[in-house]
């Protein structure tokens, strides 16, 4: 991620409470319709719950919730991006889906320094396609890595 | 495990597995010769063990295992020989031996550090067994590996005629021996070499060889795969027989070998398969060996049908070899990468779930339940129930690997604490899933130390409270209505209820005025921080308090209770499911989620009445049932699915029973239905609720939480249970 040298990266663009969020395209596995969670006891509330992807237990975060966005009301147009980070998969429930694409690490820009600011702590950098601001999320610190302290 | 792309590595790996089966039959035989078994096959189980373990780790040059084996045989041999009495010390000895020569092997297969010292000391020890009666240095070449030879070429012929010129004669002369040895087609099928053989008989002496040529056909008639020659090998030696019949231990039964002294008349004779014996049911030694004592044997047993005898060394074809079993039929094992089984456990468990969607739908389409299609269904419900036994079997393994380290525990944990100590196991053969004995290892050894420690009371104590000075501690396993239960009992002095109780006072585990019904005494035991221990021994000072087993035996889906009675002994008992895969349970609702509890907690299901339910305190209710009082608890309260309520009137309810035998009431909304449920781990996920124990997936491809109701109420406060003592005291 640090990587100086100028390289193509490819991002997964959606939007999540009326804003424009992206993720590197390389920890995108697949992409779900919204199916109703199960919920987890006593878990956090940006835990949506967890769905059965094809026999195995996933847990869904709703990233609205995560990102302190009002949340809203689930469609049958949200997606769930299943993300695999730190070895375990993780659904994110966003609203839609709406674009891949191509550019290199010079265009992203780095956040503006507003550390007292939790919401962009997430933010990895900022870019602009067709003169919107699109954010690109930082995976690790949006997916808990409490599975470390259990391993 | 290892990396599937290197052979040598890959046959090594089936060399350490071959040696776990065959520690397992040399803790066997000790045992039985401990017991006093006079049966001269049981020393030769044990001396072949070692043997077989020695020959295996010379091909692989395990130098330090080799070394351990080699003079660790020696003092067996002299055993087997009738040259050595073995009393009870020399048995401890052995078991001692035995022990370090498991770890020698584990140190060898994980790439560890030999614990040469410990060995020296061993060594040492078990030739001063010995006294003078030999002194036998280790030699190289006794090591030298049998048909290891990975080039399966056939031998080369010519080569014989070097070996004449190259004996080695260390000593002169002394004695000779004709041996005459004629293969058969088997012998080359199993990939050894005549030639391998001939060299290590030379290496015994000065040899003069000669081939018999003449059987050998007219080219036309040659079959290619039939071996016509046969040699005989004129041996000057001081060696005995048993050390020439040492030399074709690997092709017993594969060859006509007749060992004589020149001037005797030349009979051939066929070497005496095994014979059909013995000890131990599991454990077959893998290479069928010439005990010389059976070759004296006037009345051989007949050749065994089943001539192919396992590949004299672990390699790939062991895989799925045929094996010889012990009791004379052939009982053929295939050893199989678990990680095929589980992918197949995995299948079947997508079966399950497929057969409940599809009756969902087909329930929902509202056929007739006489129609051909449910029909149909019911089949299938059964084929698949069928199925998945089949595979649960596949995973199930006897106990008795598992207590035979036990019984390693509680010799060295007895000898660190100065107590003499004798295990008795029950229930061996009892079948357990494979992950489930992995995992019992570590809360079963800390539970015998426990016993060994604190449960049996030093050898004086005992004399004064008329006892054998020798304690006992007897390890049981047994099925139980669908549940393995396993059992450590000590005859002790049993729980000392006042010091445990006055012990949690003064740790501040319980408030001091709070009676305690000598059960909750007991499971004081489990509470995190507690040790009765009044002085840390060099065995309970480990930081592991049973707290720790209890957590260990409840992630396996276990429970464990505790019955203790003064001065008779104390008896710890696990129960467990038989399987980590599948579950028999209860599904209900609960605030529009469903829920699956294990069947075999719920003991009643009832529906409350306006007078059934009491409070207690604000927030806390008990129900009435038959005249007694058991704790409400409300499912959805608990899970967080909806505020408390006040009034629980027309609720359903089900009665559970805890492990420490009392039982709790949890209401819920609706029961849907028991069925079969596939059990899927929530470990992945970063987050786990107190009392959520996996999850499964329903017929609509739905997850449900399954729950584990003791781990619910004890999240529920652990007092809650001692508070109640006051009211259900009747």
């Amino acid at each position: 991620m640090s990587d100086a040298s100028p390289r193509g990266l490819e991002l997964l663009t959606f939007r999540v409470a009326e804003q424009e969020y992206s993720l590197d395209i390389m920890s995108v596995r697949e992409i779900r319709g919204w199916t109703r969670t199960t919920p987890m006891p006593h878990a956090p509330d940006y835990m949506r719950g967890v769905i059965n992807l094809r026999g195995t237990v996933l847990p869904v975060m709703d990233l609205a919730r995560r990102l302190n966005l009002p949340s809203q009301e689930t469609n049958d147009r949200n997606v769930i991006i299943v993300v695999k980070m730190n070895g375990t998969l993780t659904g994110l429930l966003v609203d839609a889906v709406s674009d891949i694409v191509a550019m290199s690490e010079e265009d992203l820009q780095p956040p503006p320094d507003i550390a007292s600011d939790p919401q962009m702590s997430v933010v990895r950098a900022l870019t602009v396609i067709d003169d919107r601001m699109i954010r690109v999320l930082d995976l690790g610190s949006v997916v808990p890595r409490t599975s470390d302290e259990m391993a | 495990m290892t990396d599937h792309n290197d052979p040598m590595a890959e046959i090594k790996a089936s060399f350490f597995i071959e040696c776990e089966e065959l520690l397992e039959s040399l803790q066997d035989g000790l045992q039985e010769m401990d017991e006093g078994s006079e049966d001269p096959e049981t020393i030769n189980v044990v001396f072949r063990a070692v043997h077989s373990i020695k020959g295996g780790a010379g091909a692989f040059g395990l130098e330090e295992l080799v070394r351990f084996a080699h003079r660790y045989e020696t003092v067996l041999d002299e055993v087997r020989a009738h040259r050595l009495e073995a009393d009870s010390e020399a048995h401890k000895l052995f078991f001692a031996a035995a022990d370090h020569l498991s770890d020698l092997v584990r140190a060898s297969r994980d790439d560890l550090p030999m614990p040469v010292a410990e060995s020296d000391r061993l060594l040492t020890s078990l030739e001063a067994l010995l006294g003078d009666v030999s002194d036998e240095e280790v030699r190289p070449e006794d090591f030298e590996p049998l048909g290891v030879s990975l080039t399966l070429d056939l031998p080369d012929l010519g080569d014989l005629s070097d070996v004449e010129e190259a004996p080695e004669a260390e000593e002169p002369p002394a004695d000779s021996w004709i041996v005459r040895f004629k293969p058969e087609a088997e012998l080359f099928d199993t990939g050894n070499e005549p030639q391998m053989l001939i060299r290590n008989l030379c290496a015994l002496g000065e040899a003069t060889v000669t081939c018999d040529l003449t059987d050998l056909p007219p080219l036309e008639s040659l079959a290619p795969e039939t071996p016509y020659l046969s040699w005989t090998i004129t041996l000057q030696s001081t060696c005995d027989e048993a050390e020439i019949r040492e030399v074709f231990e690997f092709v017993d039964g594969l060859c006509e070998l007749s060992i004589q002294r020149p001037g005797a008349a030349l009979e051939s004779e066929s070497l005496p398969p095994l014979g059909p014996s013995v000890t131990a049911e599991i454990a077959r030694p893998p290479e069928p060996t010439a005990a010389p004592t059976a070759a004296t044997d006037p009345a051989p047993e007949p050749p065994e049908p089943a001539a192919a005898a396992a590949p004299p060394f672990p390699d790939d074809t062991a895989e799925a070899a045929p094996r010889k079993s012990k009791d004379g039929g052939a009982k053929s094992v295939v050893r199989v990468d678990l990680e095929r089984i589980e992918r197949l456990v995995n299948l079947v468990g997508e079966l399950v779930i497929n057969q409940a969607m599809l009756s969902q739908s087909l329930g929902e389409a509202g056929l007739s339940p006489h129609s051909d299609a449910m029909n149909g269904l019911e089949e299938f419900q059964r084929l698949t129930r069928d199925i998945q036994d089949s595979v649960m079997m596949i995973r199930a393994q006897p106990v008795k690997s598992l207590f035979q380290r036990m019984s390693r525990i509680v010799r060295e944990s007895s000898a660190a604490v100065k107590k003499d100590v004798r295990l008795i196991t029950e229930g061996e053969s009892t079948e357990v899933d494979k992950t489930v004995i992995e995992r019992l290892a570590d809360p079963l050894t800390h539970m015998i130390r426990n016993s060994v420690d604190h449960g049996l009371e030093s050898p004086e104590d005992r004399g004064k409270a008329g006892k054998p000075p020798q304690g006992t501690v007897h390890l049981t396993a047994a099925h139980r209505s669908g549940r393995v239960v396993i059992e450590v009992s000590d005859d002790g002095g049993g729980i000392d209820r006042k010091k445990v109780h006055q012990v949690a006072i003064t740790k501040g585990l319980v408030p001091p005025d709070l009676p305690l019904s000598d059960n909750e005494i007991d499971n004081l035991l489990f509470l995190p921080g507690f040790s009765t221990a009044s002085q840390v021994s060099s065995l309970s000072g480990r930081g592991v308090g049973m707290d720790v087993v209890k957590t260990s035996i409840q992630s396996l889906g276990g429970r464990i209770s505790i019955h203790s009675e003064r001065g008779r002994g104390t008896t710890f008992s696990i129960s467990l499911p038989l399987t980590l895969a599948v579950l028999d349970g209860m599904v209900v609702n609960v605030a529009g989620e469903t829920l699956v509890l294990p069947l075999n907690v719920v003991v009643e299901t009832l529906s409350l009445g306006p007078e059934d339910v009491q409070m207690l305190r604000p927030g806390a209710f008990v129900v009435r049932v038959r005249g007694g009082f058991v704790p409400l608890y409300d499912l959805g309260v608990m899970l967080g699915y909806r505020p408390a309520r006040d009034r629980h009137e027309g609720a359903i309810v089900l009665l559970i029973s805890l492990d420490d035998g009392s039982r709790a009431a949890l209401v819920i909304d609706a029961i849907h239905d028991q069925r079969q449920v596939v059990i899927k781990g929530l470990d992945d996920s970063f987050y786990r609720a107190p009392g959520i124990a996996a999850a499964t997936i329903l017929g609509d491809g739905q997850i449900a939480l399954i729950l584990d109701p003791a781990d619910i109420i004890a999240a529920e406060g652990p007092l809650r249970g001692a508070e109640l003592a006051l009211t259900q005291g009747v």
